[in-house]
């Protein structure tokens, strides 16, 4: 009687097996898949990654076919950019906000499932594309007109179209959720400035998440009606300036770096205090220095165009502001430098890979900054020292640091701990390989080899630099694989996890590793920044509270729902539909429908 | 009702604000959306007599047309309020009233639009070569290049499509975005002032489910103002940019 | 402490938000009348040729005084939690400020 539509589909009270995956609304489990998912498609983003280096790897070399080669570089940066590095660090907002803040799930976790299932689709469709022959082509910002049907025939265009537009709805979703949830399911006492820094860093990036993905929704919807409808947004014949893709493109586009880099920053502000044993130097500065960034990030879009032509006065400008960029970015270097200062460090795995973050990120935020003016922008722009810079702060930056956060929650993940000794060799071979990899593109760059280029001929004098780079690779390889065995092996007879392994400052670490389903049994009162740290040194007096006293028998937990992957599916049928029939695209459409009408009428908690 | 168990569970609770969950989803989600319509409001500005072909804004606009269907999308914003306000006084006679009003005046809007589009598509030049009053910059091109050798009249379809030129597309596209948004409003109003039938579907006590539908319509109504003066009034004007 | 459940939380549809001085239906009839007396207004000020440029702040004002009576009065936020309306207008002054800007990009405010 609860439900006006399909009321004989029954609810999944007490799912097993399979099942119990597919409709949890578990954050925890949520954030599983959402690691496993990402952590295939960071897999299958490094295979495209190998190709392109393979046929880098010598002087006019012809292993892979030129269109292939531009299918792999546009599906590579796609990839890594949205189905590798933001999914994972949506794992780490789905397993630890609602940890962090004291909480037993997300504010909405029917919502949460059903970013996942999206985001799923999504990435299903982008794939998808290499197995129906046309994977998208023109690089992952795709500058009109190349993305014209004049100019790009076929499906690749559409399957990136619509893949991206999936995404969105997933990483809007999502976002929407955790905002929500930060702001309003903290636990008693819990402050605004009583918050883990991931906490603050997660809230920074939903909250330019839902502003900055609008904008590419009506940039792909343009670019969607030129392709499909004819419409002249992008088509220079009626007039129209494809430099606005470019800046739509940017506008998005330049919060989406800070996206990918405010969670990593966010772990790394986790991991070395832990290892440090002293609190964040600066915590509020911090804090502040994420939010100037997440806030300059919106004032800096035209310096990915300075060669465009815009002008003395808008170079001159974007050029003022991307500078100052570096000034909130360096405060939070040398806050994390003075974290470590005097204190008693342990050199695990995490914290090599806090420090191995330090010094890649730093590296390419230098280089960032020489790129920042406008004049020698003009010599850099499209060579491979744009390649080398921005490799260093996503792979250097944001993996190093997914990297660490996975070592270091890892316990709390799996209840088990992971071989140290490996650890230890795999950051050691990462760090090196990604040197080996990515360093030697500064000089090519400088010496002119532009980004993209198929091949080049043995008289440039790059081949020993490009092959270097190509057994770099080799070795960044390797580590991935040795971390892959890491995992699995621990994960099945590693030793159990303690809690509280790494003697933690946040609450996530106050309770069982793996936490039970309703994580805490009674919802802790915070008194401070750090309040577990605190509560264990007893640094809370009197009071000091104990996590304990069995109330377990009254906790009730959200139930299980099918319509989150009803509705998701509804939009998987329909993304292909965009692409290859509207009356498919319909009947996604009702498929929705029926799944938004049977979410919104189903309670949240059957009476069972 | 499950939902009546649900909810005598939820009054004990205190969330960290004391406010609602849904409520600050709708606003943080009207806030994107605010950044949705800006990039489609900045796009049309950016390409503001910029086409190369016309028909021109001042062509087709039928400005007493669009003020009478903006009286009617703001008429539905009072009625969409009074809805709410009748039933925070547990009247659901006067809930079903008015939302049912907005339901018709939202549709109403609807069809002013679509006819508006029709008749874009449709758009037809009549010009008399004898005496020619009032000519557009567009109808006056027609004009020169018709108008000779004792042609006493010109008349032709001069249709404006989103393929047009770049005032079509941006236009359609824009406006046809916020007539989905209108869309998915009174489908969404529709369903309430149906589940209103259904005992202790609406009641007073869940008057949420009506105050975020509400707040979903009148952003709609503040976007329309928002179009009204910047792509109709301010787009048949033709001095800016220069 | 209060047992706390989060599926209290979640989706909950009980919660007041605290907004106990609602105007009456004759503050939301005002409104109305203002909304359709402002929009007139814009209609009498477009047919104004002499007004010239001086057309493009007379509608900016109009438009945004309609645009604050419907967001205050009807969408509650002059009575609501301050909280909705920093979440609301965080966005809507980064989309003017992104409007404004594509604008400066495109040659709109280049002297002559």
């Amino acid at each position: 009687m609860t439900t006006l539509l399909i009321p004989m589909i029954k609810r999944p009270l007490h799912p097993t097996g399979i099942w119990n995956w597919i409709t949890t609304i578990d954050h925890k489990k949520i954030g599983l898949l959402y690691g496993a998912t990402a952590f295939i498609n960071f897999l299958i983003g490094g295979i495209e990654a190998i190709l392109i280096r393979a046929q880098l790897s010598g002087s006019n070399a012809d292993i892979i076919t030129p269109e292939v080669y531009n299918q792999l570089f546009t599906m590579h940066g796609t990839t890594m950019i949205f189905l590798a590095i933001m999914p994972l660090s949506a794992a780490f907002f789905n397993y630890l906000i609602p940890l962090q803040i004291g909480a037993r799930d997300v504010a909405f976790p029917r919502l949460n499932a059903f970013s996942y299932w999206v985001f799923l689709a999504g990435t299903i469709i982008l794939h998808s594309s290499w197995l129906f022959g046309s994977a998208p082509n023109s690089g992952w910002f795709s500058y009109a007109p190349l993305t014209s049907v004049a100019y790009n025939p076929g499906h690749g265009m559409d399957f990136w179209i619509v893949g991206l537009q999936v995404l969105g709805i997933a990483s809007l979703a999502a976002s929407f959720n955790f905002i929500v949830t930060i702001i309003n399911m903290r636990a008693p006492g819990m402050t605004l400035m009583r918050m883990p820094l991931f906490t603050w860093m997660t809230f920074i990036t939903a909250i330019l998440l839902v502003l900055a993905f609008p904008v590419i929704t009506v940039a792909l919807i343009e670019l969607m009606f030129d392709r499909s409808f004819g419409t002249n947004f992008f088509f220079a014949p009626a007039g129209a300036d494809p430099v606005l893709w470019q800046h739509l493109f940017w506008v998005f586009g330049h919060p989406e770096v800070y996206i990918l880099i405010l969670p990593a920053m966010g772990i790394v502000s986790e991991i070395l205090p832990t290892f440090s044993k002293k609190p964040l130097f600066g915590y509020s500065t911090v804090i502040l220095a994420g939010a100037i960034i997440a806030f300059m990030g919106w004032l800096v879009w035209s310096h990915h165009m300075f060669t465009v032509g815009l002008g003395p006065i808008p170079n001159s400008v974007f050029t003022i502001t991307t500078m100052a960029i570096a000034i909130p970015t360096g405060i939070k270097i040398f806050n994390w430098i003075f974290t470590m200062w005097k204190g008693s460090i342990t050199f695990s795995t995490p914290m090599l890979y806090a420090i191995g973050f330090i010094v890649t990120f730093t590296i390419g935020g230098i280089s960032g900054v020489m790129h920042a003016m406008s004049s020698s922008d003009a010599q850099q722009q499209d060579t491979y020292f744009v390649v080398a810079h921005f490799h260093y702060v996503l792979f250097g930056g944001a993996m190093m640091g997914i990297f660490g956060g996975l070592y270091y929650w890892f316990p709390k993940f799996s209840g088990r701990m992971f071989s140290e000794k490996l650890g230890k060799v795999q950051f050691f071979l990462l760090f090196i390989g990604q040197n080996i990899t990515f360093f030697p593109m500064h000089f090519v760059g400088m010496d002119g080899m532009p980004r993209r280029i198929y091949t080049y001929s043995g008289e440039m004098g790059w081949t020993a630099l490009n092959a270097l780079e190509t057994s770099g690779s080799i070795l960044v390889v390797i580590s991935v694989l040795l971390f892959l065995h890491n995992i699995v092996k621990s994960w099945r007879s590693g030793e159990e996890a303690p809690g509280d392994p790494w003697d933690a400052r946040t609450l996530e670490w106050s309770i069982s590793s793996p936490p039970p389903e309703y994580n805490f049994e009674v919802i802790p009162e915070v008194h401070t920044v750090d309040e577990w740290w605190a509560r264990k040194r007893g640094l809370l007096g009197e009071q000091s509270p104990s996590v304990g006293s069995n109330e377990k028998g009254e906790i009730h937990l959200p139930q299980p729902s099918f319509w989150p992957l009803v509705s998701a599916i509804g939009i998987f049928i329909g993304g292909y539909g965009l692409i290859y029939s509207y009356p498919v695209a319909i009947v996604g459409l009702v498929i929705m429908m029926v799944g938004v009408y049977s979410w919104s009428f189903e309670p949240v908690n059957d009476p069972d | 009702m499950a939902e009546a168990t649900a909810s005598n569970h939820e009054s004990e609770h205190q969330t960290t604000t004391g406010l609602n969950h849904r409520k600050i989803l709708m606003w943080v989600f009207l806030g994107s959306d605010c950044m949705f319509f800006a990039t489609l409001i900045a796009t049309y500005l950016v390409y503001k007599g910029k086409s190369l072909s016309g028909p021109m804004p001042l062509d087709v606009f039928s400005i007493p047309v669009t003020t009478v269907s903006t009286f009617v999308l703001l008429m539905s914003s009072m009625s969409m309020v009074l809805a709410y306000a009748a039933l925070r006084k547990g009247s659901l006679k006067g809930y079903r009233t008015w939302i049912l009003s907005t339901v018709i005046l939202g549709s109403t809007f609807l069809g002013f639009q679509t006819f508006e589009f029709y008749e874009f598509a449709n758009h037809h030049v009549h010009i008399d070569c004898i005496n020619p009053v009032d000519l557009t910059d567009y109808e006056q091109g027609l004009f020169d290049k018709n108008c000779k050798d004792g042609v006493d009249h010109y008349d032709a379809q001069h249709g404006l499509t989103p393929k047009t030129n770049l005032f079509g597309t941006t236009f359609f596209v824009l406006t046809g975005l916020h007539g989905t948004h209108v869309t998915i409003g009174v489908i969404w109003l529709m369903s309430l002032f149906l589940y209103s039938f259904k005992k202790g579907g609406v009641t007073p006590e869940r008057h949420l489910d009506t105050d975020l539908a509400a707040l979903y319509w009148h952003f709609v109504d503040v976007v329309w103002i928002v179009i009204f003066a910047v792509v109709y009034l301010f787009g048949v004007f033709e001095g800016f940019p220069s | 402490m209060a047992m706390q459940n989060i599926n209290k939380a979640s989706d909950s549809t009980k919660v007041d938000t605290s907004h106990s001085e609602h105007p009456s239906a004759v503050t939301y009839f005002k409104v109305a009348v203002a909304l359709c007396l402002l929009t007139g207004l814009e209609v009498v000020v477009f047919f104004f040729e002499w007004l010239s440029y001086g057309i493009i702040p007379v509608l900016a004002v109009l438009s945004v005084v309609k645009f604050a009576l419907v967001i205050m009065f009807y969408m509650h936020l002059k009575y609501d939690h301050r909280l909705f309306s920093t979440l609301f207008l965080t966005g809507l002054f980064l989309a003017i400020g992104v409007i404004f800007a594509l604008m400066a990009l495109f040659g709109w405010f280049n002297a002559g």
